[in-house]
Order: C-alpha cells, then structure tokens, then sequence
C-alpha cells in the first residue's frame, strides 16, 4: 500500500514530521517497507528554455539546441522529436544522475558537436511510462526554477506492509485513523455530502442470488449520470496516482481507483449507453464469458459471483469488469456501481482465473460493508466534480448486511494476556480512538467498528490495545523454572539421528542436506514413484516426487563434486525418505556414500578404490553409534535391486527386520543418474532399531583374570560360496567358556587351494578362567573348534 | 711374578682398549677371563705356591683379574653405545614427511544450529517435538486458524501432493507449525516444546529455496503472557549469538494461529556485508510469535478460559547466516564438499551449555 504524506495529511491533522510518522506505522504495525522523495532524486534537474535548435550538420534526427538555464545558454544535442525553440523544458546539467536510464551526465560529443547536458522525458525521470519525447511545461515554468520545487514533487511517498487483517488500512483514511488513535493527530472527518438526484435512473440493478449464496452480493447501490465529460483527470489527482505508481486513464477511471486507495473503497463504472437493460448480481453459468478490462477473456466456470446485464456477463463481481461496457473518452452516460461482495467467493474467483486487482485485494480481505452509501456519496461528488453531468438519485437492491458484532474485554487481560500493567482507563481510551463502543462495566461489551471484521475476540482487543500503547512497553519476563528432566529434551529418535550423525562425521563422511523431493523417474529406479508421492505443482519437473532413498541424491552431489575434480567423496544425510503419504510411511534414515578413491594417495599406503565393505563398515559404525545390537546383526546377501547383485547385502535383527542395507552401486542405478563408478552406499533405517531395555546407569561389575590368554591360529579349507560368517559362528559357539574372540585374518583362493574352495584363517582368542592353559587343554579346545566347523561349513583344518 | 702380571696387565689394557666390536672384545674376555684364560692360568698357579707367596700374589692377581673385567665392561659400553648410536643413525627418517590424516568429516551447520538450540531450550524445561513433513490440511491450515479461503493461504506457497481417490491431498508442510497442533492433541499442558525440521514452501529464488528449515516453539499453561515470550526470545537470542544483551524491538503484526501477534527484530550492526548482533543501530527481522490464538486451542480441545501461551517460529538456515556468516542459502543443500569442509564442524564439536555453543 502506498500513499504519500501530503495525501496522508488529507486526513490527518498532524505536527508530526516524516521520521515520527514512519516510526509510528512501524510501531503500530504498519510496516513501513520503503520512502522514496522524488524531490529528492530529481533535485539537480531545473527547469529551461530552449532559445534554438538548429538541425544536426551530421545527423538527421538530432538537433543542436542553445538553452537556457537561466543564468548562462548551454548547448545541448538532443534527438527527441518535439525538440524546437521558445519551449519549456526540464534539464539536466553535466554531474546529474538521470533515473530512468541509471546515468550521470557527462559533457559528451554527439557526432562531433558538443553537448552540455540533457533534456529529459517523463520516463527518464521516473515520472511515467511516456517516451514520445521531452517533457513540454507550461509557458509560465520559470525558468531556473528546481524542477522538483516546480512540478510540486516534494511529496514522499510511502510505502507499507499490510499483513492480512488489516483491511481498514487498504485506504488512506484507515491508516490516518490509526495514526490518529496513536498520538500523532486527529483524524479529519470524512466531506460526505448526499447529492441531490435530479431524476431516476432508467438503468436499475436486481440482485438473484440462490438460496445460500445470499451473502455474494447483499447490497448493490448505483447511480446513473448523464452528460459527463470524461477527459483526463486534474493534475493533482494524476500526481496522486503516478505517485503510487498508479496510470492515470480517464477521469472516471480515475475516480473508482482514487477512492480504492483513499478510503478502500472499490467501485466500478459503466458507461451506460453500452449496457443492454438492467444489471444484475448473479452467479454464473459455466461456459458463460466475456472480455475483461485487463484484454482477457474470461469464461466462468459456474458459480462465481457476476454482474450481467442482459446482454451477458460484464464481470466477475468485485474483482474486474468487462471492457464492452468499460468508460472511454467518449462515455457520456455513465452508470456508478458500489456494492459489497463477500471475501470468500472473491478470493475463489480471483485465484480460479488468476486475477489480481486492487478490487480483489480489498473485497477477498473485506471491505467495510456499513460504507456503501456513504461511498457512493462520496464518489458521486467527485464525479460530478471532475466530469459533471447530471445524476439519477440513487438505485439499490439489496439491504446492508447485518453488522453489529460485538465482543467481551476484561481490562485485566491486558496484563494477564499481554503482560503489560494499564490502566482500565487508558485501554479503554485506547479503544475509543480506534473507533471502537465500550458499553457498560468490566467486563464490558466492546463493539467493534464495522471497518474491522478481523477483531473477533479479546485476544484481538488486547492486542489492538497493546499495538497502540506500544509493544516497546511489553516487560521481559522469564519462564518459571520447571522440574524439567535432564536428558528428557530429545526424544530417543532425535538422539539416535544426532548419534548417527556425529559418528559418520568422526568417520569421515560430511553431512549434507538435500531435497526431499527429486525426479519421478529416478525415484522409480530406486524404489519408489507411487502416485501417492508426486508433488501435484512441483517447482520443476526435477523435483516432482518425494524420495524413497537418499541415495540418489547423494549420487549426484558425489559425481558433481568429482567433477570439479574431487577423487574421492564420502557424504552422508541422515533425514526422511517416504514410502507412501502416511505419517508411518516418512522413515528416518541414515544414508551415506563413498565414491571413487577411498583416500587421497599417500607415499604411506596404497590407493584403492571404494567398496562394498567399506559401506558395510560404514553401515555397522552408524548402528553401533545408535546402539543398535550390531553383535546379533546378520548379514544377508539379498539387497534392494538398485544395488549390484553379487556386491550387496542387509544386515538384519532376526530374517525380517532389516536395520540396514549396503553394496556397490549398481551400474544400472548409476548410469542412470549420470554418475560415474565406483559407487559404494548405505541407508540404516533408524526407526527400526528396537528401543533398548532401559537400564540402569552403572555397568554390571567387571571380573577379569590375571591369566595370560592365548591366541590360536587356524587355517580352513571350505567350499567357495561358504558364508564365512556362518564358520565364524560356528567356531565361536565351539566352547562358549574359553573362546572369547574369533577374527578373520585373511581369506585365500589360488595356488595351493584346490580349486572350487577359499582357504579362511581365524584367529581364535582363548581366555583361561582360572587356571592356565596346558597344553592338553588347547588340543581340546581346538578339537572342539575343528569338529564345529565341520559341522557347520564341511571345513577341513588345512594341513 | 709381578712383572708377568704387569706385562699381561699392560696386554690385555691395549687389547680391550683396541677391540673394534663386541665380539672382539668377548674373544679377548675368553682369552683372558674364560676356563683357559691366560689370567685364569695365572690364577690357577696360586694353588702351587707358598703361603707367603699366595699372600702376596692373590690380591696381585685378583687385582688384575678385577681390573681386566672392569676394562672389558668399560669397553663394552663404549661399543655398545656406539652400535646403538650407528644403528640409530641408519634408522633415520624424514620426519618432514606429510603423515596419513584421521578420517574427518563434517557436520552440517544446519545440524549443528539445531543441537545449539536444542541445547539452549533444554536448559529452559523445552522438550523437542517433531511431526511429518507430509500434513494433512488440518494441521498445517485448519486447526492452526487458516481456514480455506484466507488470503494468508496465498502467501504460503504450498506444494500439494496429487489427490486421493477421495479427493483428498496432502501438502508438504508450509512450517513447522502443526507440530504445535500435533503436541497439543496428545499431551495435556502444561508444555514446553520446540520443533525444528524441514518445511517446504514452492519459491525458488536467490533467498529462496523450495525447502528450508524452522524451528517452532510452544508454550501454554494457565498464566503464560507476551512478557514470557519476550523474556524467553532474549533468553534463547542472547545465548545462540553468544552476546551479552540483546535488544529486541517487538513489531505488532499478523499471524492466523496467534492473537497478539508481533514480528520481533534484534538490533544488530551491519558492516561490509556482515551482521553484528547484540549492538549497532540497525534492526533484523529474525521471527514471528504471538500468544497462541484461542481458536487453536480449541481445534486442540483446549479451553482458552483456562490456558494459554504462546508461539514462536524462527528459519534455521537463516540462523545459521547471520552466526557463521554464510551468504548463499541455496549453497546449503548443494552438498560441495569445499561448502561443507569450510563451514560445517568437527564431529566431537558438539554444542553444550558448559562448553559453549560455538568454539
């Protein structure tokens, strides 16, 4: 919303200058979102005269002008058209910053003639759009004159938020009346003079609304106006507009968007000798359309508010009319329309046909339904003013619609809702400022204005109370303290996320954060793309479904990154993949993944590549870190299938839960996504790692012997697609009293192994009880770990 | 007698003295000391002389015997030293060489904000409450006072997912918001909650991304107020940017889910495209909160007679900036590892109350 100060001053009788009235609006709650001065920009320009202008000698267009600035004569090319001796014009002199083109003027040569400066369009200045040539003033401009101080531009203009509930401030008389209500003046009345009609309208209007759409249009009031002239506007008012950023069109259009700002009002004007009968509020048929104002055709779809005449449709009530009926310069009749529609059904309407309006924007928030007449009024006058002709009395159909809302307050929720100590005196005349009835004792009866639909409770007249007096007065209090829990704040959830995360950051991965959503098809390569998924109005067909894996982004962040040269990525997301729209559907998981080299080179190691242990090790210290029962964790070879087949695999609790998959990328799901191998990833599905059995805090006591343990060696020999963990288990489970650790040290196919078999090596950790091994009791132990192993996975001990 | 000892003396000095190696020295200690020594051979002489004489030449011979030994050990440090010293020599390396770095990867700055605010909130009884990022429309708009037509639908941008057979469609969260909705259906008051996560609003621009990060707070009880909320902004800004003070100017504005609503700005400092909070003389926008409007608690069948409270949201990424001094939001979810080493933190770097938030 914008508005400049001395139009602000139209309704606001204030000493107040622009930096109180600034800090007020934003203090009140009318963010104040910008202050331009145009007297401000323009002030090096002044006006002069132009003495000659004689045709270029090397350029047909331009023409070498002697102007006059008042004190010396300047020469000047210029190439506008209008260009001649003995006008008035607006010059810029060497040094001058011209807005419209985002120049400071310089002494320059035009095709080898000098030139001092420029003469300047409206446009070049930021005046208007207009750029036929330079500006003509009038005979009288005097020249030398500050162009600014002539033209009468030393007028800020303001700019302001208004958040949705503040329809009362979509007109300039609103916001006067709550500056007014803070302090800063008083409020003028409003000049609304009832003018006299000097016939009846042939013209009427007829509302026929349906059962239960009533309240689309309640209220139509119009007049008739016959023999106006409809030329351009005054100049004040054309300033007023252009100052806002508003054109200026004829004088009647003029009028309706002048009062749309200054009192919120929107109106809207026929010109009579166009309709066809009578108007009427209705809804409309589907399939009925017309052409809008905006040079649009717009056809409805059924149900929206309109206003027809007989002919048709004319417009979508409240938000645009019809450019068949619309005014011109040669309209002489003309019919004024002032009516009330209801915020809903105009908002529908405005965002079905995707029209924005000044109309819209008052009408979908709610104008005041009690200022019909009172605008009609209002507006007939200017109209009469500007363009004279004679009016109708005035026509209606439909009532007023019913007002009168009215709200308890306690003066003391000021304090106990707000927080700030006030008198009752004081809120109350707070209220009465803003226009508000107080009635009877606390609590009181508060009527509220019709201007302010969005007050519908105390809440709201605590908080009107409290914007006036000030939230600067608002205290700074502290919470009590509670017997909150320490350790409670993060739910088990939330710790096992910010476990996983620190512990693949301490194993050198790095977090990233990527979208939820990505392209339908690549989703559908890893798992997912269900209709239930797909974003209906994505920002771009990139990201028009939900993710069913994080891998697939962090594929591509790898292959980015590798492509500005990194040879090794490791990445990690812990965050939400969906499986369907459900609540239960969102999954918590830790994904990550390591492309390419493993590590930088080193003189110190050698360089490999990633692979598929390396997930899985990744995988295992992610559910350590969330204390997940790693050591009851099987793997199995069988992985989701964007996975290699024969490099991939699951680590379960039990056959079902899958706490986590790992595996090389498979060739397919990478070229796919346009990413080059080797790829290595997991994804540990936080949410079904079974919640631990609370426990108490201190371990269970710790019984070590003194006793040296002994580490035995054994090599086997097992068939090739033998499962070493299945071997591992077997030997462990050996002797549950001695064996205390079983790791594999290295595994072998080649010469020496028959072919068909891999040769294991387990390194056996025995721990004595209490006494020390003899010799007699190792060969038993060992006897008892070869049979096992035997038993499991057909192992001969190799000899 | 005596001058034989003084000659085998003077022998065996110049030979131990002379030994080049260890081994060397343990042949002239076997030549002179062993079995069949030539000192051993001396003292076996003893056994056929005369008391007198054995009186006076044991102690000779022991004397020498003792301080051959003595020589020999004496030379065999020398020696020994001398190999260690050698041996050491030839295990020389340059220690100039770069060594193999731990693993070290990053932590998100968006994470680690979110563990400094979990932090602050838990030292003021706050719990942390979480929601889906898929709403219904009843949680995101309807029980948090947005009612189908309301012009603030518009504002929100709303991303949709494709209808249902019924008609019926998710959307992706616009706030952090319905998490409040969510904590208030299920668990009684008095509640103390924050709810950071993930959000989603259709706006891509250079300040914009279709998916950021809030962190909402509640608070409702029976006597909560705007001073509360006030007091407890302070409290949580003055900690997260590690100030002595904050200000905060309190700026009525309009919210549909919270009545008085105000948005808040902190006074900062602004100096070559840099943000000082806590002083200067410039105002940031940084959230928006109110008291929760009585509508919501009746959409959470809470009676507004009987409690209230108030909310708060505030953008995580945007946090993030104005503390780390990061420029580019959207550079927050490219994942480049340059981005990531050069802003994100050490995994063992985790925020505590004592050990302060930043380093």
């Amino acid at each position: 919303m914008k508005f400049t100060l001395n139009w602000l001053k139209d309704h606001l009788e204030t000493e107040a200058g622009l930096d109180e009235i600034l800090s007020t609006l934003n203090s009140i709650g009318l963010e104040v979102e910008g202050v331009e001065n145009p007297a401000e920009k323009l002030a090096p320009f002044t006006v002069a005269e132009v003495l000659e202008a004689e045709p270029h000698p090397d350029a047909d267009k331009l023409r070498v002008c002697k102007v006059s600035t008042g004190t010396e004569t300047l020469q000047i090319v210029c190439g506008a058209p209008n260009a001649r001796a003995g006008i008035k014009v607006v010059l810029g002199q060497p040094g001058a910053y011209v807005p419209g083109l985002d120049v400071t003027l310089k002494k320059a040569k035009i095709r080898g003639v000098e030139s001092n400066g420029m003469m300047c369009s409206v446009r070049e200045l930021e005046l208007g759009d207009e750029h036929d040539g330079i500006i003509e003033l009038p005979e009288d401009a005097p020249v030398g004159q500050a162009f600014a101080d002539y033209a009468k531009l030393d007028d800020p203009v303001i700019e302001i938020a208004i958040t949705p509930n503040r329809q009362d401030c979509l007109g300039v008389h609103g916001i006067a009346r709550d500056l007014a209500a803070a302090g800063l003046g008083t409020l003028k009345p409003l000049k609304a003079t009832a003018v006299g009609g000097e016939y009846e309208s042939d013209v009427t209007v007829s509302i026929d609304l349906p059962e239960g759409a009533e309240d689309a249009c309640p209220i139509f009031i119009g007049r008739k106006f016959t023999g106006v002239k409809n030329g351009d506007s005054p100049k004040w008012l054309q300033d007023r507009l252009k100052a806002i950023g508003l054109r200026p069109i004829s004088a009647l259009v003029d009028v309706t968007n002048y009062i749309s700002y200054d009192l919120g009002r929107p109106l809207h004007v026929y010109d009579a000798n166009k309709l066809t009968g009578n108007l009427k509020a209705r809804l409309a048929e589907a399939g009925e359309s017309f052409l809008a104002l905006d040079g649009k055709t717009y056809t409805a779809e059924g149900g929206e508010t309109v206003i027809a005449d007989d002919a048709g449709v004319q417009g979508f009530g409240g938000i645009i009319g019809g450019e068949d009926t619309g005014c011109d310069e040669t309209t002489t009749d003309v019919i004024l329309e002032v009516a009330y529609f209801d915020p809903k059904r105009t908002a529908i309407t405005g965002r079905k046909h995707g029209i924005i309006t000044d109309a819209r924007y008052r009408f979908e928030r709610g104008v005041d339904p009690l200022f019909v007449e009172t605008g009609a009024e209002i507006a007939s006058q200017m109209i009469l003013n500007l363009c004279g002709g004679k009016p109708s009395t005035l026509f209606q159909a439909g009532v007023t619609p019913d007002w009168g809302r009215a709200v308890p307050f306690r003066a003391s929720r000021v304090k106990t809702l707000g927080g700030v100590d006030l008198s009752a005196d004081e809120s109350l005349a707070i209220l009465d400022r803003l226009g508000f009835t107080v009635i009877g004792d606390d609590p009181y009866t508060v009527e509220v204005p019709s201007w302010r639909r969005d007050v519908e409770g105390e809440a709201d007249i605590v908080e009107e109370v409290l914007r006036i007096h000030g939230y600067d007065n608002i205290p700074s209090v502290q919470l009590p303290v509670t017997d909150h829990k320490a350790g409670t704040t993060l739910s088990p959830r939330q710790k096992r996320a910010r476990a996983a995360k620190r512990r693949l950051a301490a194993v050198g991965l790095h977090e990233t954060m990527t979208w939820s959503f990505m392209n339908r098809t690549l989703a559908t390569l890893f798992g997912g793309g269900n209709d239930c998924l797909i974003v209906d109005n994505p920002v771009s067909s990139e990201l028009d479904c939900m993710r069913p894996s994080v891998l697939p982004n962090l594929v591509e962040a790898a292959q980015r990154n590798r492509d500005r040269g990194a040879q090794g990525v490791a990445l990690f997301e812990v965050g939400p993949v969906y499986l369907d729209d459900t609540e239960k559907g969102q999954l918590l998981v830790a994904t990550g993944i390591r492309a390419g080299r493993f590590a930088d080179r080193h003189w110190a190691t050698s360089t490999r590549t990633v692979d598929v242990f390396d997930a899985k090790r990744d995988a295992m210290a992610a559910l350590e870190a969330v204390g997940a029962p790693v050591a009851n964790l099987q793997a199995f070879d069988e992985a989701p299938d964007y996975y290699h087949p024969g490099r991939s695999g699951t680590l379960r609790l039990g056959p079902k839960n899958v706490l986590a998959s790992f595996g090389e990328l498979h060739p397919k799901a990478l070229k796919g996504l346009d990413a080059d191998g080797p790829v290595v990833g997991f994804e540990v599905y936080l949410d079904r790692i079974p919640q631990p059995k609370k426990t108490d805090a201190a371990r269970p006591a710790l019984t070590v012997s003194n006793l040296q343990s002994v580490e035995r060696d054994f090599a086997f020999l097992v068939e090739r697609d033998t499962k070493v963990a299945d071997l591992v288990r077997a030997v462990k489970g050996s002797d549950k009293t001695f064996i205390t650790d079983v790791s594999v040290f290295d595994v072998y196919e080649g010469k020496g192994v028959p072919e068909g078999q891999k040769s294991i090596a387990l390194s056996v950790l025995l721990t004595p009880t209490d006494a020390t091994f003899a010799d007699k009791d190792i060969e038993a132990i060992a006897g008892r770990v070869c049979a096992a192993a035997e038993k499991a996975t057909g192992a001969v001990l190799r000899s | 007698m005596q001058e034989q000892i003084s000659a085998l003396r003077d022998a065996l000095t110049a030979q131990i003295g002379s030994a080049a190696d260890l081994q060397a020295l343990e042949d002239i200690r076997v030549a002179a000391l062993g079995k069949k020594g030539s000192v051993s051979g001396l003292m076996k002489g003893l056994g056929g002389m005369s008391p007198e004489e054995r009186k006076e030449m044991g102690p000779a011979l022991n004397g020498l015997k003792t301080e051959v030994a003595d020589a020999l050990a004496a030379r065999k440090d020398v020696l020994e030293d001398a190999a260690l010293e050698a041996r050491l020599t030839a295990e020389r390396v340059d220690v100039t060489l770069p060594v193999m770095d731990h693993p070290a990867g990053t932590i998100h700055p968006v994470s680690q904000v979110m563990d400094e605010i979990a932090e602050i909130f838990a030292s003021l009884g706050f719990d942390v409450a979480e929601g889906p990022d898929l709403e219904s429309d009843f949680h995101n708009f309807t029980a948090l006072n947005i009612p189908e037509e309301h012009p603030a639908r518009q504002d929100h941008d709303t991303f949709y997912l494709t209808p249902d057979e019924n008609g019926d469609r998710k959307v992706l969260r616009t706030h952090t918001s319905p998490v409040q909705i969510r904590t208030m259906l299920s668990k009684k008051p008095p509640i103390r909650i924050i709810a950071p996560g993930r959000t989603y609003r259709n706006d891509s621009d250079a300040t914009h991304t279709p998916m950021f990060h809030q962190v909402e707070g509640l608070v409702i009880d029976r006597d909560t107020h705007l001073g509360h909320l006030k007091g407890t902004l302070e409290a949580f800004l003055k900690a997260f940017f590690e100030v002595d003070a904050v200000t905060l100017r309190l700026r009525p504005s309009y919210f549909p889910f919270t009545e008085p609503s105000m948005e808040v700005d902190v006074q900062c400092s602004f100096n070559e495209g840099s943000v000082k909070i806590g002083d200067g003389n410039d105002w940031l926008e940084i959230l928006g909160s109110g008291m929760v409007h009585p509508n919501v608690l009746r959409a959470c069948n809470l009676d507004p007679n009987e409690y209230q409270g108030f909310a708060f949201g505030v953008g995580i990424d945007r946090l993030a900036m104005l503390k780390y001094g990061m420029n580019d939001l959207r550079a927050f979810f490219d994942a480049d590892l340059r981005w990531l080493k050069h802003y994100g933190f050490a995994a063992l770097d985790l925020p505590t109350i004592a050990g302060g938030l930043s380093k």
